[in-house]
């Protein structure tokens, strides 16, 4: 290894960050992936933790062959110490230098121990996590976020109960539902409050992906085999139980996004896996000054954000999925190779790639368009309902700040209320608090993306924090 | 089919953790959050206002409602924390700073 090639920190190891470090480790940099997992793979690639022994990981997975070979790519690099791996690393920011970067992260699950990584550039590809909007009881222990399910069931092999309903809207539902049913978990019901037909009135939108429409056909045809009964144009409206999940309500919704009354049906279940879509992670983006249109990193044709030296890809610039998230990837990874080693790259050199992202944009551009919480869904969060689960703020207090005290926007509604200053910083609550207070959503604008012990801030000064 | 099957794991020995004192299994891999759901328990602490159970919601590490107190150190999120042989889990009231 040659100590003058350039130095690329990729930050996340998802299917973004991975196909961008091999494109970048692959064209004469030196990279090192700093992820916050214990092992790489990210959210779609969560792999049972080491110590369980899986020996058919496969079996709660879909694109098996394109983890194999990221994993095999990624494992030949890190021999031949072209990429180094920083598992068990969460940075909470990242500082721009004159002479380039330097990523400040938290060791280990507990995030006490400081480290850091100097870098000539960086690429963010920290991904999504998922949205939930409020609703009585969805505070219960029993109701879990839709991913989080998911994430629970690929990463440690466990379940929260033995009878789920998978609610919400979006095609995150799908393979959550496929999943629990096929890890034993009877799925009462999979409530879509969306209307999946309204995508063949835009078959032609989607028709360049014919690939993603197959996979949720094949999961519709899992769902069909194992009996789960699907509910389009239905939402949950409550969740019952005292001390933990016992049943929830599930009703139909008019043309408008109203719930029709009269046709609440209650279905006993123990676990609620419920997501409303997915948000990007853009603190270390916004920190670094990176614009940020809509929820989104904004990036270029090279995935540049328009901080120099500041590459983005996967779901931070926008959600859409493991295939979006590989071909930002690689179009990010060759970009940053070719700048950092002082030429303009020539994408004709990733015109596979450039199209693939050009036809899954569009794709779940038609996606969102269908796939959108029910429009009135605010009309069944009563008064009483908590909207901010960190600080317990109920939606009658949200209301009263706007309707008695004059709030006009999100940050007076914080400032009135306390929604939003707890430990999550709004990452949970900030669309919910929009929704209820009639403001338009922003930009959450932490000054850290993890929470920071005030012993690693005060070494800050120093060079302690490497030292040690 | 449990998951553990179907992923046809073969996890090293079980071990031995205490939850407010009352053992419970865990397998070698597992976080607490984990750890706990095996063992059928989805709440392990009680929130600082109101008092409410909570347990798991996002499952990786966003939302802080997972909060447990292990080995006397409080706020630790189980879905993040590998659970180790020995560890004493107690669910935690408030902050879990306040008794
Ligand atoms: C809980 C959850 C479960 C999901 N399950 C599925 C599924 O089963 N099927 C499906 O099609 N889609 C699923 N998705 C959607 C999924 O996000 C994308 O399809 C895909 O994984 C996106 O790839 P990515 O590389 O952009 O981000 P991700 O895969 O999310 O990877 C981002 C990586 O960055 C790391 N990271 C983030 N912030 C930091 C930080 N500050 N410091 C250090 N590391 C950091 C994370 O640990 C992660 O490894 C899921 C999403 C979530 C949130
Ligand atoms: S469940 Fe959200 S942080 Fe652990």
């Amino acid at each position: 290894m040659n100590a003058e090639e350039p130095r690329l920190a990729v930050i996340g190891a998802g299917p973004a960050g991975l196909a961008a470090a091999l494109a970048a480790a692959g064209r004469g940099v030196r990279v090192t992936l700093v992820d916050s997992a214990e092992a790489p793979g990210g959210q779609f690639y969560r792999q049972p933790s080491a110590g369980l022994g899986a020996r058919r990981p496969e079996a709660l997975h879909h694109q098996w062959r394109t983890w194999r070979r990221l994993r095999e790519g990624l494992d030949q690099y890190i021999a031949a110490g072209r990429v180094g791996h920083r598992a068990d690393h969460h940075v909470w920011c990242v500082e721009r230098e004159p002479e380039g970067f330097t990523v400040h992260a938290l060791l280990g699950p507990e995030q006490e121990k400081p480290a850091v990584v100097h870098a000539d550039a960086v690429l963010l590809a920290t991904g999504g996590y998922e949205k939930v909007l409020p609703f009585p009881g969805w505070t219960l222990p029993g109701v879990v976020t839709a991913g989080g399910a998911q994430a629970m069931l690929k990463g440690g092999l466990v379940v929260s109960g033995r009878t789920a309903v998978v609610a919400g809207t979006g095609p995150l539902l799908l393979p959550v539902a496929t999943g629990l049913a096929g890890a034993g978990v009877t799925v009462a019901a999979l409530v879509e409050s969306a209307d999946p037909k309204a995508l063949v009135r835009r078959a032609g939108a989607l028709a360049g992906r014919a690939d993603k429409l197959a996979e949720g056909a094949g999961y519709a045809r899992e769902l069909l085999r194992r009996r789960v009964r699907t509910l389009v144009r239905h939402t949950v409206v409550e969740a019952h139980g005292t001390d933990r999940l016992t049943a929830v309500t599930v009703a139909a919704l008019d043309a408008e996004g109203r719930v029709r009354p009269g046709t609440e049906r209650r279905t006993p279940c123990d676990t609620l896996a419920v997501g409303h879509g997915m948000l990007p992670h853009t603190d270390l983006a916004e920190a670094l000054g990176c614009r940020i249109i809509g929820p989104n990193v904004h990036v270029d044709e090279e995935q540049r954000t328009d901080v120099p030296g500041v590459w983005a890809a996967g779901e931070t610039t926008g959600i859409g999925g493991a295939a979006l998230a590989l071909a930002e990837g690689h179009i990010a990874g060759r970009s940053a190779a070719a700048r950092l080693r002082g030429r303009d790259p020539d994408p004709r050199e990733w015109a596979a790639a450039a199209k693939s992202r050009a036809a899954l944009r569009g794709f779940f551009a038609t996606l969102d368009s269908v796939y959108a919480p029910p429009a009135h869904w605010t009309e069944q969060v009563t008064d009483a309902t908590v909207v901010c689960r960190c600080e317990e703020v109920t939606a009658g207090a949200v209301r009263e700040a706007v309707g008695e005290l004059g709030a006009g926007d999100v940050r007076t509604v914080k400032l009135l209320t306390r929604a939003g200053m707890g430990w999550c910083q709004g990452r949970v609550c900030g669309p919910a608090v929009a929704g209820i207070a009639g403001c338009p959503e922003s930009v959450g604008r932490r000054p850290f993306a993890r929470p920071v012990p005030l012993g690693v801030l005060a070494d800050q000064n120093g060079d302690q924090a490497e030292a040690r | 089919m449990n998951p553990l099957e179907l992923a046809e794991a073969e996890p090293g020995p079980a071990f031995t953790v205490t939850l407010d004192g009352r053992e419970i299994d865990a397998l070698p891999g597992q976080t607490v959050a984990a750890a706990l759901w095996a063992a059928g328990v989805t709440s392990w602490r009680t929130t600082r206002g109101e008092g409410r159970p909570r347990g798991v919601f996002c499952g990786i590490g966003v939302c802080f409602d997972c909060l447990v107190t292990v080995n006397d150190r409080p706020g630790q999120r189980a879905c993040l924390v590998p659970v180790r042989p020995g560890d004493a889990i107690r669910t935690q009231e408030g902050t879990g700073h306040e008794r």
